[in-house]
C-alpha cells in the first residue's frame, strides 16, 4: 500500500472511526475530509451537481409520462429487434447495458493497477474501457438510426404520445454526450499514462501542474457515476 | 467561544496539505488577461458584472420614464417595454448579482480569508470566467439580433415565452435560453472550486468555525447554486427544443392566431416548477453572501465581536437548505392543490425563524458597540433596515389568502426589490467601499461615498415604499401603460412620476460612485495594509494589494476566531487571526 499513498494526503495518525471521527475532521483545521484530495473532492461535489441534472430530467419525462393523455408507446415493442427470424425484445438495450456495466469493471481494474504504477496495463485496460464507451456510443447511434427510420422525430411519433420521442433522444443524448466525453478523456489521460507522464512528473499543458496517477481514480468516479445513471434511465425509461 | 487547537503551549504540527504549485505568469497576457490567479479573476468578474449590470440600470431608467410619464416618450412602445423588464430582471438578478457575489467576492475573498495561496483549480477558475464572459457577450448581443431581447419577463414563462405574441421569439429567446446554459456551464467550473478550496485549503488553525461569516455565506451559497442552477439548466434546454425543434415538453395544444399549433400534450407548469426550484434558492445564493458581508462588516465597524456567531452559522446554513422546500411559494397563483399551499406557506414562514435570528444578531453585535459610521457601516445598516423591511412583506406574500390578490401587483414588485435588489446591493456597496483599499491599496473618497449612500438609501425608500401602496390599490405589474382605470386614482399617476423622478437622481448617484471608484484609484488616499484595523487574514497580507501567491514564503497559521474585537485587557481593540497568544510570542515560538 505504500505506493498508493499521495503525496497531497498524508493521513494523520490518530484518526477516530464513526461518527465521532467524523465530528472531529470537520472541526479540524486545513481539511474536512482528511484523506481526500482535491480533485477527488471536486469531481464528487461535482457528480453531485450533475445527480441533480439528470434527476431534473427524469423527473420531468415522468412528469410528462404520466400526465399525457395519449396513450405511451410500449417500449418493449419499440425497442425490439429481429435476429435470425426471432423477434427479440429490448435485446439491444440489454446488450448496451452489458457493456457499459462491463466497462466499469474494466475501468475499476485500470484504477488498481494505476495505484501500482502499472504504465501499460492501467493504460490498457483504460482503452478498453473507451473501447467499450465508444462501442455503447456507436449502438446508440445504430438505435437512434433505426427509430428515425421509423418515423420517430422529437416532435411525433407512430405509436403514441409526442413526448416520448423527446424525452428518449433528450434524454438518451444527453447520457450519451457525457459517455462520449468519458470517452475522450480516457483516451487522453491513457496517453498521459502510456508516455509516463505521471513516473517523470511532466507538467499538463493546460494546466501546467504535475500530474498523478490519481486522476485515473478520478476519472473512474465520473465513469462509474455514467454508468450508474445509465442504470436508472434503463429502469425508467425502457423497463417502466 | 471556539475550539482551540493552537493554543499557547500546543505545538503546531505541518501543514497536511503540501505546498501547492502555482501557475506563474510569464507575460502580460497570461499575468492580467488569461490570469489564473483568483484575485485578477475576481476584478475580471466583477468589472464584466458592472459593466452589464449598468446596461440593467439603464434600462430600469427606461421602465421609469415610460411608467413615469405614459405617452411621453414615443421610442419606448409596449414590446420595448416587456425586454427592458425582462433584461433588466435577467441581468440583475443572475448577470450582476450572482456573479458579482459568488465570481467576484468569492474568487478575491476565500482564498485570502482561509489563508490559502489561490484556489484549488486556478485554471479552471480562469475558464469559469471566460465562460461566464461568453454568456454575458450571447446576452448583450440578444440587443442587437433581429426582432431584439426576449420580453417573456424574467421568469420566462411557457407557451409565452416562444409564442409569435411575445417580442424576441425568433432570436431573443434562443439566445437567451443558450446564455444562460453557459453561464451554468461557466459558474459551475468556478462553484466546484469555491467549495473544494474552503473545505480541503484552508491554513494551519483555520477551523470551519473560525471562519469569517463572510467565507460562510458565500461557500453556502456556492453550495447551493451547485445544487439549484441543474434546475434552471434542465429547464433551459427543454425550452430551447421546444422552441427549436417543435417539442413539446412545456407548451400544451394551443390556438394561434386561428390556427391550431403543431404543440400538444406539455406542462407550463412543469416548467413553472423547475424554474422555482432554481429561482427560488436564486433569492438566498444572493442573499447568504450578503448576510456573511454583512456581519463582518458589522463586527468590524462596531468594533466588537459578532453576537451568536455559531447561530449565525447555522441561521447561514438552515436557511441554505430551508429555502429548497418552498419553491412553489411563487405558484400560488398557478393554481395547486390546497394542501400543497399549505405545505409551502408553512415551510416558507419557518424561514423567517433562522433569518430573524440574524437579524436579532446584528442588532446585538451594534447594542453598546463603538460605532464607527463609516461608509461600509452606513451600508450596512442601511441593508438590516431594507432587509427587515422587505422580509416583513415577505410575510404578507407567503400566506397564500394574502397573496392571491396582491399577486402580480406593484407590491410583489416592491417587496423583492427591497429584499432581493436593494438589500444585497446596499451590501456590495458596502463590500466595495470595505475592501477597495485591500484591491487597490487606496482608500475611497468618504465624502463622495457619503453622498452615495444618503441619496441611494433614502432613494430606495421613496421609490419602493410608495410602490407597496400602488400595489395594495391593484396597479399591476408589466404593464406598459395603465391608462385610466376606475380602480386607480389620479394621485397614482403622480405618485408614478415622483418615482420616475427618484429613480433617476439614485441613478445618478450610481455615476458619482462609478466615477469615485476611478479617481481613487489615481488619488485617493493611500490605506495601508489594514485600514479598518480588522482581524481577518485578508488584511494581514505581507503587501498591499497582496501578491501572487497572496502570503509571502510563509503561509499564516490561524490561532482565533475571526471577531476578536476590544478584547479586555488587549493592547488595541482588535486581535489579528493570525496573532499568536501572548505566551507563546513571548517564548518566540510562533513558526
Amino acid at each position: 500500500m505504500a505506493e498508493t499513498t499521495l503525496t497531497d494526503t498524508v493521513e494523520s495518525p490518530e484518526r477516530i472511526a464513526g461518527w465521532r471521527g467524523i465530528a472531529a475532521d470537520w472541526s479540524s483545521d486545513q481539511r474536512a475530509f482528511k484523506n481526500v484530495s482535491w480533485g477527488k473532492a471536486m469531481m464528487w461535489i461535482f457528480l453531485l451537481s450533475d445527480t441533480f441534472i439528470f434527476s431534473c430530467f427524469l423527473l420531468s419525462y415522468m412528469t410528462a409520462r404520466m400526465s399525457t393523455t395519449v396513450p405511451w408507446p410500449n417500449p418493449s415493442e419499440v425497442f425490439a429487434l429481429n435476429i435470425a427470424g426471432r423477434h427479440i425484445p429490448l435485446i439491444l438495450i440489454a446488450i448496451m447495458t452489458f457493456i457499459l456495466i462491463s466497462s466499469s469493471g474494466t475501468m475499476a481494474m485500470a484504477v488498481n493497477f494505476g495505484y501500482r504504477r502499472d504504465r501499460v496495463k492501467t493504460a490498457v485496460l483504460m482503452l478498453v474501457t473507451a473501447a467499450f464507451g465508444a462501442t455503447f456510443v456507436g449502438m446508440q447511434a445504430f438505435e437512434w438510426t433505426k427509430l428515425i427510420m421509423e418515423g420517430v422525430r422529437p416532435w411525433e411519433n407512430p405509436w403514441g404520445a409526442a413526448q416520448f420521442g423527446s424525452s428518449f433522444f433528450m434524454i438518451t443524448g444527453f447520457h450519451g454526450t457525457h459517455v462520449t466525453i468519458g470517452v475522450i478523456f480516457l483516451i487522453a489521460i491513457a496517453r498521459k499514462v502510456w508516455r509516463g507522464d505521471f513516473d517523470v512528473a511532466r507538467r499538463g499543458f493546460f494546466t501546467s501542474r504535475k500530474g498523478h496517477y490519481e486522476i485515473v481514480e478520478i476519472m473512474g468516479l465520473y465513469w462509474h457515476f455514467v454508468d450508474l445513471v445509465w442504470v436508472f434511465i434503463f429502469a425508467f425509461f425502457y423497463l417502466w | 467561544m471556539v475550539d482551540v487547537p493552537y493554543d499557547a503551549t500546543t505545538e503546531i504540527p505541518p501543514a497536511e496539505v503540501a505546498e501547492v504549485e502555482l501557475y506563474h505568469p510569464t507575460s502580460w497576457w497570461t499575468r492580467y488577461v488569461f490570469s489564473q490567479d483568483a484575485k485578477v479573476i475576481a476584478i475580471q468578474y466583477s468589472l464584466t458584472a458592472s459593466a452589464i449590470g449598468l446596461v440593467a440600470l439603464v434600462l430600469s431608467w427606461l421602465m421609469r420614464l415610460q411608467l413615469g410619464f405614459p405617452g411621453t416618450f414615443s421610442f419606448i412602445d409596449a414590446n420595448q417595454y416587456l425586454q427592458f423588464i425582462t433584461m433588466h430582471g435577467m441581468i440583475m438578478v443572475i448577470y450582476l448579482l450572482t456573479a458579482l457575489f459568488l465570481g467576484g467576492f468569492g474568487n478575491y475573498l476565500i482564498p485570502l480569508m482561509v489563508g490559502a495561496r489561490d484556489m484549488v483549480f486556478p485554471y479552471v477558475n480562469m475558464l469559469s470566467y471566460w465562460v461566464y464572459l461568453l454568456a454575458v457577450v450571447v446576452l448583450a448581443s440578444t440587443f442587437f439580433v433581429p426582432g431584439g431581447p426576449t420580453g417573456a419577463g424574467w421568469t420566462l414563462y411557457p407557451p409565452q415565452a416562444i409564442l409569435s405574441g411575445t417580442p424576441g421569439q425568433d432570436w431573443g429567446i434562443v439566445l437567451m435560453l443558450s446564455s444562460l446554459i453557459l453561464f451554468i456551464i461557466g459558474f459551475t467550473m468556478g462553484g466546484l472550486n469555491y467549495v473544494v478550496t474552503v473545505l480541503q485549503a484552508r491554513t494551519r488553525g483555520m477551523t470551519l468555525m473560525r471562519l469569517p461569516l463572510t467565507v460562510w455565506g458565500i461557500f453556502t451559497a456556492t453550495i447551493m447554486a451547485l445544487l439549484a442552477f441543474p434546475a434552471l439548466f434542465v429547464a433551459s434546454v427543454m425550452m430551447l427544443f421546444d422552441r427549436l425543434l417543435g417539442t413539446s415538453f412545456f407548451m400544451p395544444a394551443l390556438v394561434e392566431m386561428g390556427q391550431q399549433m403543431k404543440y400538444g400534450g406539455g406542462s407550463p407548469i412543469l416548467f413553472q416548477h423547475l424554474f422555482w426550484f432554481f429561482g427560488h434558492p436564486e433569492v438566498y445564493i444572493v442573499a447568504l453572501p450578503a448576510f456573511g458581508i454583512v456581519s463582518d462588516l458589522i463586527s468590524t465597524h462596531a468594533r466588537k465581536n459578532i453576537f451568536g456567531y455559531r447561530m449565525m452559522v447555522w441561521a447561514i446554513v438552515a436557511i441554505g437548505a430551508l429555502s429548497f422546500i418552498v419553491w412553489a411559494h411563487h405558484m400560488y397563483v398557478s393554481g395547486m392543490h390546497p394542501h400543497f399551499g399549505f405545505f409551502f406557506a408553512t415551510t416558507t414562514l419557518i424561514i423567517a425563524i433562522p433569518t430573524a435570528i440574524k437579524v436579532y444578531n446584528w442588532v446585538l453585535t451594534l447594542w453598546r458597540g463603538d460605532i464607527h459610521l463609516t461608509v461600509p457601516m452606513l451600508f450596512a445598516l442601511g441593508f438590516i433596515i431594507t432587509f427587515v423591511n422587505g422580509g416583513l412583506t415577505g410575510l404578507f406574500l407567503g400566506n397564500v389568502v394574502v397573496d392571491v390578490p396582491l399577486s402580480d401587483t406593484m407590491f410583489v414588485v416592491a417587496h423583492f426589490h427591497m429584499v432581493m435588489g436593494v438589500a444585497p446591493i446596499m451590501v456590495v456597496l458596502g463590500a466595495i467601499y470595505h475592501w477597495y483599499p485591500k484591491v487597490t491599496g487606496r482608500m475611497l473618497n468618504d465624502a463622495l461615498g457619503k453622498f452615495h449612500f444618503w441619496v441611494t438609501f433614502l432613494g430606495a425608500y421613496l421609490i419602493f415604499f410608495p410602490m407597496h401602496y400602488l400595489g395594495l390599490l391593484g396597479v399591476p405589474r408589466r404593464y406598459h401603460d395603465i391608462g385610466e382605470v376606475a380602480f386607480v386614482p389620479p394621485s397614482a399617476h403622480t405618485l408614478n412620476a415622483f418615482i420616475t423622478v427618484v429613480a433617476l437622481t439614485v441613478g445618478f448617484a450610481q455615476m458619482v460612485f462609478l466615477f469615485n471608484l476611478v479617481w481613487s484609484l489615481f488619488k485617493g488616499r493611500h490605506s495601508g495594509g489594514n485600514p479598518w484595523r480588522a482581524t481577518t487574514l485578508e488584511w494581514q497580507t505581507p503587501e498591499t494589494p497582496p501578491g501572487h501567491g497572496n502570503w509571502g514564503k510563509e503561509l499564516p497559521v490561524v490561532y482565533r476566531w475571526a471577531y476578536d474585537y476590544s478584547v479586555p485587557g488587549a493592547k488595541e481593540d482588535f486581535i489579528p487571526q493570525n496573532q499568536p497568544p501572548a505566551t507563546r510570542a513571548l517564548q518566540g515560538a510562533a513558526p
